[in-house]
């Protein structure tokens, strides 16, 4: 029942918004003004962001999560996602991309076919990474070694092998607008937003999704079902979570929660990069997740 | 059929003395082995808290509390806790009552590498903790890691 309403809706996003519309969008080489590349920069957003979270194989630990050779499963309602090879290999990995393909791919979620990605790639997250920001990550990944592990196929049915049809899934739900907004927020907590939003996507699993699997802002970092289908992912909201700045900036650091138990699932790997970043983007982050509104 | 029956026997064996003497106290044939498990986590929780506490800033170092914690986590992880851990006891068989996964007994070897991985890291501690502050804080990310990749592979997340 519920799979053949996405099924419709699907189409019927697909027909009624014309081929046209949902025809990707591209970044060109000719659009970007002039940079200074960073690298040291882009390690942290590269961090921040976590692709190694997902790129790096399975147990990676140490400098073997900079070979992002791909490989891990993501299971989701509609069928298994398995991350590519992302390293500078330029057969099995993105070595031979332009600057602008790999930030088309970043922001908008578009292949340098031309193909849409899967959002289990958190490309709408990333739609509010600042451009800057994306060129040193570029940089950054430069350095890191090539791999040559083939890529694994996704593991999903139809309709959801239909690429073409996420170009109306999109369309309805990419929104580079903050979730938080606010004309007053303080610099500190809108550098936790831009953490928070724009590069850790912690919304990805801590925020319930929609029949059609796009996240809830309404119900933004309330807690979740988990995918893996282990138990529900908890709420990070002030009143969900009850822990204060400090609580929350330990937490990210060390990975105990205040009463020292030890962080489990996987919110280890995402601990494995926050506690790499610097202590006042811990901080950051603690002063975001403190201003939230109440889940209920 | 012969093996079936073999293990069967086997599990029935280990668990109905067990069973026998907890029944009619609740719903779950092995509330005793979870509270002996999940009190033996709360003990090192304890005394992580003190040497977390002390490496957070929120309590001042003192080494005779420390190398006292580390002394107690060090001799806890030589406990051999295998008895807590009857098969059957997953999340999956016992729902609520504990967050244990099926993942602990399909992959056994697993999580005998994260006991290893705890022990090694614990007796790193009682090394450390009271040799000052610095040492203690080194010591204490490979000690937090062990507690956190047994959470990540083998206990269900939860509210
Ligand atoms: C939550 C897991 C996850 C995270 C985090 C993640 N990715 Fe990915 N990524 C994926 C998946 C899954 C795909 C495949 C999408 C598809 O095939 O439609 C992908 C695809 C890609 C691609 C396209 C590769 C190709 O061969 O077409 C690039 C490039 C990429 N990711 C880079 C990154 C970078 C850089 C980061 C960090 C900023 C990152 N990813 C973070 C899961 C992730
Ligand atoms: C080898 C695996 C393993 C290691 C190492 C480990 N734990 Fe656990 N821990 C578990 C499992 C499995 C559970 C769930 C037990 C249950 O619910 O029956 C658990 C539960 C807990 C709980 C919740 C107990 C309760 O009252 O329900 C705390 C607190 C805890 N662990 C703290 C720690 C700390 C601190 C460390 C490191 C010093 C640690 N654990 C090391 C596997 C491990
Ligand atoms: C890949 C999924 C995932 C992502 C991404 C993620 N988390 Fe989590 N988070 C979890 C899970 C699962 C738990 C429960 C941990 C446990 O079982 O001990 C959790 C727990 C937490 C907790 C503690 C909640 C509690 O009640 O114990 C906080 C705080 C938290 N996450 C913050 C964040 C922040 C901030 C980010 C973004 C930087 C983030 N998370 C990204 C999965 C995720």
């Amino acid at each position: 029942m519920r799979f053949l309403r996405i099924v419709l809706a699907l189409a019927v996003i697909g027909v009624g918004a014309g081929l046209w519309l949902t025809a990707p969008q591209v970044i060109e080489a000719a659009d970007l003004p002039d940079h200074d590349p960073d690298p040291a920069h882009g390690e942290q957003v590269f961090i921040a962001a976590g692709c190694a979270s997902c790129h790096a194989a399975e147990e990676a630990e140490g400098e073997a999560r900079l070979i992002l050779s791909g490989g891990r499963a993501f299971a989701s309602d509609f069928g298994t996602f398995y991350a590519p090879n992302v390293s500078m290999n330029s057969e099995h990995g993105i070595g031979d991309w332009s600057e602008a393909e790999f930030l088309t791919a970043i922001r908008h979620g578009v292949s340098p076919g031309g193909q849409h990605y899967y959002p289990a790639f958190p490309y709408t997250t990333y739609a509010r990474a600042g451009i800057a920001d994306l060129r040193d990550l570029w940089a950054y990944m430069q350095t890191l070694p090539a791999d040559a592990t083939p890529s694994r196929a996704h593991d999903v049915g139809f309709p959801f092998s239909i690429r073409r049809a996420l170009g109306g899934w999109k369309l309805l739900f990419s929104d580079d607008d903050w979730v938080m907004q606010g004309a007053d927020l303080s610099p500190q907590v809108m550098r936790g937003r831009y953490l928070v939003e724009a590069l850790g996507h912690c919304g990805e699993c801590h925020t319930p999704r929609n029949a059609l699997g796009a996240l809830d802002h309404g119900n933004w970092l309330s807690g979740a079902p988990n995918p893996s289908g282990d138990g529900r992912i908890p709420g990070i909201t002030p009143d969900a979570l009850g822990w204060s700045a400090d609580d929350i900036a330990n937490y990210l650091n060390d990975g105990f929660t205040p009463e020292f138990d030890s962080a489990g699932g996987s919110m280890v790997e995402v601990i494995a990069n926050t506690s790499q970043l610097p202590a006042e983007d811990r901080t950051a982050i603690a002063a975001y997740l403190r201003a939230l509104p109440a889940s209920e | 059929m012969r093996l079936i029956s073999r293990t069967m026997l086997l599990a029935a064996a280990l668990t109905l003395p067990l069973a026998a003497t907890v029944q009619g106290q609740s719903d779950t044939p092995y509330e005793r082995h979870l509270n002996a498990r999940q009190g033996y986590m709360d003990v090192l929780a304890f005394n992580i808290g003190t040497l977390g506490g002390m490496a957070r800033g929120n309590i001042d170092y003192d080494a005779e509390a420390a190398q006292t914690a580390a002394d107690n986590l060090a001799a806890m992880s030589g406990v051999n806790t295998r008895p807590f851990w009857p098969e059957g006891s997953d999340n999956a068989a016992l729902g609520d009552a504990t967050r244990a996964l099926p993942a602990i007994w399909e992959d056994p070897e697993g999580f005998g590498e994260a006991w290893m991985a705890y022990r090694t890291a614990a007796s790193d501690m009682a090394e450390a903790a009271g040799g000052g502050l610095d040492a203690l804080r080194g010591a204490m990310g490979p000690l937090g890691s062990s507690c956190g990749s047994c959470h990540e592979d083998f206990r269900q997340s939860d509210d």
